[in-house]
């Protein structure tokens, strides 16, 4: 069965509607902003584990020069020439708040690229290469999960998929990135598709676009106008809070659901950004490596809200400086969007892969924290969550511990959206409890694995010691039948040598007796 | 030039009600169909309200005090006030003030703070008052008294006053000269002794449809309610499921019977059933959390209010039906737990 995905828009459960706060900042033209003095790459910039460097201090680096290399997760480049001043742990903009290893790097103005290599006739080039392309050029998912892509691809060829849904819905208030590359570079995201699809396999392209993104679907589909763009079609999907979660995307445009513990490819799609598929596009015609990203600097904290195309690495102060600025009233800085982005403490943060938005919240848009009231059970928070999930019940069984009972009730199906919070009267940080429960859940699943395994191994001892035990019993058992055995064969032995003897005792005396008076007693 | 930010979980966006706005919209909900009661049966209803609230703030103030709980917080949450309102709606409205007393005692006190307090409380407090009144001084709370169309004396405010705080009626002819039977104890009474339905109904206490006076205070309540359902406060699985049940549960029986029978609307817009559908049953804490839980909690209460009518001891059965299903209500959520996205 392959679902015609996006003929007929369906529903998700629950979702909101949210002030969507993007005009502010799609005011502007999107611009490269000045070369900062140094740049702060971290090495863990992808889901998986932490790149390992390839320079040293000192070290002068090309454009798109390797820097950090990580199997099997993506590659980590350059994004100037210049030269390798530091190789120290910095905050690398991740949403743990951690420090992690960071190259620093500061530009010598030339921008001198490293020797490309692109893959000119992708029409004709194996699958494999082209994923490998991918790899080698670093390419992550741009929408904000970092998933490598290469890797992505591979799991849908491999499980031969038949759509890829290039996902443009940016459903989360104030970013607006995702719409500005939409706009400016219509034609690099179809070619981006185009490749993937290759390289997947896959027969369709779905573009999935807000309803109310303005000119978007129109210049898509003068993209999607060429030869060898057949089955690639721009659908606009209403505007509801969080569609662009993969599952809601996917379950909007086909009316199926991901199994639960499963991936879209168990449906035959795959998901990928639309800044992904352009991504791709570079990475496969030209070659050139992912060290840039649009990205949204925006909210009511920033004098001139708009979109940068900027370098992988360049610290948000920076262009929070090319925005004007701060206003006087900004309280929190947060990357990503109002509902699912983490907070940072400073803004001597870089640009990663992940960040498609710097949002700054001015005192009165969080406003004061109210006091947590005790759960009234309105029930709001199951009807707005798009996992249909019960978020009161597995609130109170994360407070009170009971594990089991939130496996039941799935906990680890909430997507962390943030429409329960949003919606709770009492003012409850349910997904931050629920973040929690995940966390001790998997610390239980593991402790449960070691105590299993110490189990078994004190298990196999005991029946190790036993077997001894019943054996050497066994054996002294034996022995001592043995023993006794012999004992009775002594008195057998003994037993013979009197019946001998009192034969030839008997024989004695009656030779005796023969000869003289025999002597009773003698007997 | 960095700069250093505070950080907090996300979202970033605060959440957009509380508790206190909702427990307002309930208590505004409420309002028409106090303006009616009071329209049809004078002030008294007015002095329930205000004495039923001052016991239960001060019971709840108590109780937090006890418990080490802030006050400020829970004082202002409005609850409290919601079960007073909800209770001073279901006792007579001349009861003597120390009823109220006793009454949310109970509610505050043992309903809700012996169970943890708001939120935690498994029956509904204004039923479990209610109930402790009802069975404790069934006289004082049976002594309705008729609208003020068919009353011989207008009930004024101090009247009411006197007769609330003195237990005497202040006319000549004491209690009997102002008390009369409710349209459901006209039915009760009549149905029993053999009276046919349509003889019942002749009697000056029925209205067009229900009571008189009462159903306009019912149909209040359903404007009320409606309001609610609006809002979002709640949703429209409880207040359907406990009508329609009512209504054919009851249908069959008239269409059988009509002469010992009462229509399903009489049943619908008499007696408690209109409050119980959109603003006792609905009470979420004691409810079913599930759509599916909800349906079945309406129907359990419409069912058995209607088989007390029927068949028990009661000329009404909502008190009893509300708490019955208070007490399934934890078994019914565990066995409609909705489907989880991808299961």
């Amino acid at each position: 069965m392959t679902p015609d995905a996006g003929k007929h828009i369906h529903r998700f459960h629950g979702g909101l509607r949210l002030r969507h706060n993007k005009k502010m900042s799609c005011q502007l033209a999107v611009e490269r902003p000045l070369l900062p003095e140094l740049l702060v790459v971290p090495l863990l910039q992808h889901a998986g584990d932490i790149a390992s460097p390839l320079v040293e201090v000192g070290d002068l680096v090309l454009k798109g020069q390797q820097i950090g290399q990580c199997q099997p997760c993506a590659a980590v480049h350059s994004p100037v020439s210049g030269v390798v001043e530091l190789i120290e742990d910095r905050p690398m903009s991740h949403p743990s708040g951690q420090a992690g290893p960071c190259v620093v790097i500061r530009p010598d103005g030339r921008e001198q690229w490293v020797k490309l290599k692109p893959i000119s006739n992708w029409r004709t080039a194996n699958a494999d290469s082209l994923i490998a392309q991918l790899q080698e050029c670093g390419l992550a998912g741009l929408g904000g999960a970092v998933f490598p892509t290469h890797a992505k691809a591979r799991d849908g060829r491999e499980r031969k998929i038949h759509t890829l849904i290039l996902n443009g819905v940016e459903c989360e208030p104030y970013i607006s990135c995702d719409e500005m590359l939409m706009r400016e570079q219509p034609d690099k995201i179809i070619l981006g598709a185009r490749i993937l699809r290759r390289a997947l396999g896959a027969e369709r392209v779905v573009i999935a676009i807000e309803d109310q993104m303005g000119a978007v679907k129109e210049a898509l589909s003068r993209a999607a106008e060429c030869t060898d763009c057949e089955n690639i079609s721009v659908i606009k999907v209403p505007k509801v809070y969080p569609e662009g979660g993969e599952r809601q995307l996917i379950q909007v445009l086909t009316g199926l659901e991901v199994p639960a513990g499963g991936r879209p490819s168990d449906l035959g799609m795959v998901c990928q950004n639309v800044a992904t598929a352009a991504a791709v596009a570079d990475a496969v015609v030209e070659g050139k490596p992912l060290i840039d990203r649009y990205i949204t600097v925006t909210g009511s904290g920033i004098s001139q809200p708009r979109n940068f195309q900027a370098l992988l690495g360049t610290g948000f102060s920076h262009l929070v400086e090319a925005c004007g600025g701060y206003t006087d009233d900004v309280a929190r800085l947060v990357v990503g969007g109002p509902m699912m982005g983490y907070p940072v403490a400073t803004d001597d943060t870089p640009v990663v892969k992940r960040s498609n938005c710097i949002l700054a919240l001015t005192t009165r848009d969080i406003a004061e924290p109210q006091p947590e009231m005790p759960c009234i059970r309105c029930g709001e928070c199951a009807r707005v969550c798009p996992a249909t999930l019960l978020p009161q019940q597995l609130h109170l069984q994360v407070r009170n511990g009971l594990w089991e009972q939130t496996v039941e009730y799935g906990l680890s199906a909430c997507i962390e959206c943030g429409c329960c919070d949003y919606v709770c009267p009492s003012h409850i940080p349910l997904v931050e409890w629920f973040r929690y429960g995940k966390s001790e859940q998997q610390r239980r699943a593991l402790e449960t694995e070691a105590s299993d395994k110490a189990r078994k191994r004190f298990e196999d001892r005991e029946a190790r010691l036993l077997r001894v035990k019943q054996e050497r019993a066994g054996k002294m058992a034996q022995r001592k039948k043995m023993l006794k055995d012999k004992s009775s064969q002594q008195d057998r032995i003994r037993a013979s040598i009197d019946r001998a003897k009192n034969k030839s005792d008997i024989r004695q005396s009656a030779q005796e007796a023969g000869s003289m008076v025999g002597n009773p007693d003698d007997t | 030039m960095t700069r250093k930010f505070q950080t907090s979980g996300a979202p970033h966006i605060p959440p957009q009600t509380r508790v206190a706005t909702v427990m307002r919209q309930v208590l505004l909900a409420l309002l028409p169909g106090v303006l009616a009661y009071s329209w049809f049966f004078g002030p008294g209803i007015l002095i329930q309200i205000t004495l039923a609230t001052f016991f239960a703030l001060l019971f709840e103030a108590i109780m937090l005090r006890w418990r080490g709980r802030p006050l400020k917080p829970f004082i202002t949450d409005y609850s409290a006030v919601v079960t007073a309102v909800l209770f001073a709606l279901c006792i007579p409205p001349l009861a003597p003030w120390w009823i109220s007393c006793i009454a949310m005692f109970f509610a505050i006190g043992f309903a809700k703070h012996l169970y943890g307090g708001l939120g935690q409380n498994v029956f509904n407090p204004a039923m479990v008052a209610y109930v402790v009144a009802l069975i404790s001084f069934p006289q004082a709370m049976t002594a309705w008294l008729p609208p003020l169309a068919l009353a011989e004396h207008g009930f004024g405010l101090s009247d009411s006053l006197i007769t609330i705080f003195t237990g005497q009626v202040p006319l000549k002819g004491g209690w009997d000269a102002v008390t009369q039977a409710t349209p459901l104890d006209a039915i009760k009474t009549g149905t029993e002794s053999g009276l046919l339905m349509s003889d019942i109904r002749h009697s000056p206490v029925f209205g067009s449809i229900g009571g008189l006076g009462w159903e306009w205070i019912a149909g209040c309540f359903m404007l009320g309610g409606c309001f609610l359902l609006y809002k979002r406060v709640i949703s429209w699985q409880v207040p359907l499921a406990v009508i329609s049940s009512v209504i054919l549960l009851s249908l069959p029986f008239w269409l059988a019977d009509p002469d010992s029978n009462p229509l399903p609307l009489q049943h619908i817009f008499s007696g408690a059933i209109m409050l119980a559908a959109f603003f006792i049953a609905t009470d979420p804490v004691s409810g079913c959390v599930s759509n599916r839980g909800r349906l079945i909690f309406g129907a359990g209460v419409g069912i058995i209010t209607l088989v007390i009518r029927r068949w028990g001891g009661y000329p009404d059965g909502v008190a009893f039906a509300v708490l019955l299903m208070n007490m399934a209500a934890p078994l019914i959520d565990r066995y409609t737990r909705p489907r989880m996205y991808g299961e």
